[in-house]
């Protein structure tokens, strides 16, 4: 690819690192409040010190989905960006940290009030359960220093265009400023909500908040939050492994559209996650049902691509046979072999989201811990096992150092552990679903009702699976801080693929920016102008705040 | 753009399925009614308790084999929390919130709605089967969360 710079510049490396070491920092809590909740909801065990369950849980949710995952994108985008697009300049990555402390300084905030009891709401805080301020001061924190690291981002690509006229931009640049105006229109919603309605209702300026209207902005951005934790994902797949296994990018226009699509259809679908709930119409949520749908494009695009990928090196490599090429894969190698195997529990990850959005299917596993089976195979496998395999070619190529073999053979072991673990803990959770067990439940057995007691062998196996990914967690994190201090010193290679063919004109006719907000503005309007409107117009009185824990 | 030709078939087969799926989904809510609870009907929440029919919480008979569950939903208790249902009856449940948001679940049906402050929500269930079903609160609601239970019997 033209002119770019094989190396991440040290000091760009620095920013990076930085928000790295936070999100491993919040997997270590984090996973470990997760642990305790299986042990738990297994009935064998009970938090000691009077510690309430929902604090943990409001602890892991937090950490988990919302610390963990834009720390690491931030840092991954930040390197990817700095590799294929140059050095940033002083003043981008003068607010790149900025941002990041601003997102350091809000975390430490939302977890001082989680911990100390004042905020116990999960990490979705539905009202009129009112937090204190502090907790959401917090997260308006995390949400604006985000967005300063998004327009250092956009600027510098600003840049690289002004200095590359009439050339595409290089694919991971492009993909990462997709990502960052996802992030951006969607955490609106949400900013919107703890703006104008949470902080001054917690504060005491305003007496009542209208809960539908709050329950709506926070999914216009509660969804799209799952495909800017997937995107990065898809960067790494499309970019990376093809590098990674020695092949190429299978078309790079093809992957930019994917891209665009995941912008468009990732918005405007917010209504999927409150198919059960009075107060929007049955139409307007099929609406919403629909746009969900038409992500399953983009995702069998993307499916299709990496195994072109995998399929055309192996025949190149001359494998026989239908499946012949699958033994030309570098097993072995955890770079790929971690994706990979996120990749595979993709397939019921994604299945199971078709479900969770069909209109009447979800009247059987909403809020069940179904849900929460899902999510961990889609986030918590697919995406969070993406990142580790990033991280082993990631870390070593910032702090300047080299994944050793033995670092290798524990990282292809970690993966086996997750794959495992979740396996229990995802599998256990669907079927525990389907018999109505569910999420966010301490242990109970419902006054022994004979359902309930049904649902236990599945909530241990739940604990033996969640017992065997915290032991994952201790290898991840032991490989994680191998290579970021001890790995033995050199040089390691930041791995981005060419395409198989140029094709310039059409990825150049990508970039009309205008054009694709403009669309993806246009989706919004049409899927919540008019429910949104009519949510205001017949409000019900609204509600005053309650701490009921 | 270069479309590879199995992608063609790929996307085709995809897309098709994708098609098939929304048709599903579309005649069976708008052909048969099987939609979602989404009643629009508004209420004072603090004004539950004087609001007809949960001044009266229970199951009223509203015709031939046809009653009306009426339930009010609050922190951390479904009010009636004991309910006894004829074998074969239509049942229309309402619910409402008197505080924060919870849900109502019938585990082992599709009897699962949100029940949120200032809104009523409703669903319509015949009951087939005699036996004991669970209800529960499936969304969190505070510390009390987990105890919040009640139980439909399902009678000859």
């Amino acid at each position: 690819m033209m002119g770019e710079t094989m190396k991440v510049d040290r000091r760009d490396a620095k920013l990076a690192l930085a928000h790295l070491y936070v999100a491993f920092i919040a997997l270590a809590l984090g996973g470990l409040a997760g642990l305790l909740q299986t042990l738990v909801r297994s009935g064998k065990f009970n938090l000691p010190a009077g510690i309430s369950y929902y604090t943990i849980l409001t602890t892991h949710g937090v950490l988990l989905g919302l610390v963990l995952t834009t720390f690491f994108i931030i840092g991954f985008q930040f390197a990817a960006v700095s590799r294929t697009s140059g050095a940033f300049s002083d003043r981008v990555r003068f607010w790149g940290w900025v941002g990041f402390w601003t997102m350091t300084i809000g975390t430490a905030m939302t977890a001082f009030f989680i911990l100390t009891g004042q905020a116990a709401v999960l990490y979705t805080f539905y009202a009129p359960l009112q937090a204190h301020a502090g907790f959401y001061l917090g997260l308006t924190l995390v949400v604006v220093g985000s967005w300063i690291s998004g327009f250092a981002i956009f600027a510098h690509y600003a840049r690289w265009k002004k200095q590359n006229p009439g050339k595409a931009s290089p694919l991971l640049t492009f993909m990462s400023v997709t990502n960052m105006i996802l992030w951006l229109v969607c955490t609106l919603g949400v900013a919107a909500t703890v703006l104008i309605q949470l902080l001054p209702w917690s504060l005491g300026i305003t007496d009542r908040i209208n809960i539908l209207v709050s329950r709506t902005l926070f999914w216009y951005f509660g969804h799209p939050l799952v495909y800017f934790w997937l995107l990065p994902a898809y960067m790494i797949w499309y970019v990376v492994i093809p590098k990674v296994i020695g092949g190429k990018i299978f078309s790079d226009s093809l992957a930019r559209l994917a891209f665009i699509l995941f912008l468009f259809f990732s918005i405007p679908v917010g209504f999927h996650h409150q198919l059960l709930e009075p107060g929007i119409t049955p139409f307007w949520k099929y609406v919403q049902v629909v746009l969900t749908f038409i992500v399953v494009i983009p995702s069998l695009m993307t499916a299709f691509a990496m195994f072109a990928t995998f399929e055309s090196y192996g025949r190149s490599k001359g494998a026989k046979g239908i499946f012949g090429w699958l033994r030309t894969l570098p097993w072995g190698d955890a770079r790929f072999f971690a994706p990979f195997v996120g990749m595979l529990f993709f397939i019921p990850g994604g299945a199971g989201g078709i479900i969770n959005a069909s209109h009447q299917l979800d009247q059987v596993v909403h809020n069940t811990i179904w849900v929460t089976g899902h999510f961990h195979l889609t986030v918590a496998t697919t995406v969070v096992l993406t990142f580790f395999g990033a991280a082993y070619w990631l870390i070593p190529h910032l702090s300047g150092r080299v994944m050793t073999k033995a670092m290798n053979r524990l990282a292809i072991i970690q993966t086996i552990v997750w794959a495992i673990g979740m396996t229990f803990m995802s599998g256990s959770m669907h079927f525990a679903g389907l018999l109505g067990a569910p999420r966010r439940s301490a242990f109970s057995t419902y006054g022994n009702s004979p359902q309930a007691l049904e649902w236990i062998p599945y909530q241990i196996a739940q604990a033996v699976g969640g017992t065997i990914l915290f032991i994952g967690i201790i290898l991840v994190l032991v490989i994680v801080t191998n290579l970021a201090f001890f790995a033995p010193k050199g040089e390691t290679e930041f791995p981005v693929a060419e395409a198989a063919e140029p094709a310039e004109r059409t990825a150049l006719a990508m970039e009309n920016w205008k054009l694709w907000l403009g669309i993806t503005v246009a989706l919004i309007l049409v899927a919540y102008t008019i429910p949104f409107v009519d949510m205001i117009q017949n409000a019900p009185p609204g509600s005053k705040g309650y701490k009921l824990w | 753009m270069h479309l590879h030709k199995y992608e063609k078939i790929w996307l085709a087969f995809g897309i098709g399925c994708l098609f098939v799926f929304l048709t599903v989904i579309g005649v069976s809510a708008f052909a048969e009614g099987n939609q979602p609870p989404s009643c629009l009907t508004t209420i004072d929440p603090e004004k539950v308790d004087q609001t007809p029919p949960f001044d009266k919480p229970g199951l009223v008979k509203t015709g031939n084999n046809e009653y009306q569950l009426n339930i009010v939903v609050s922190a951390f208790a479904f009010t009636p929390n004991q309910i006894e249902i004829p074998k074969g009856a239509k049942v229309t449940i309402n619910v409402t919130s008197k505080d924060v948001i919870h849900g109502f679940e019938v585990a082992g049906t599709n009897v699962n709605m949100m029940v949120e402050p200032g809104y009523i929500n409703t669903l319509t269930k015949t009951f087939d089967k005699t036996g004991e079903y669970t209800i529960l609160c499936n969304e969190y609601c505070g510390a009390g969360h987990h105890v919040m239970t009640g139980r439909i019997k399902v009678v000859d």
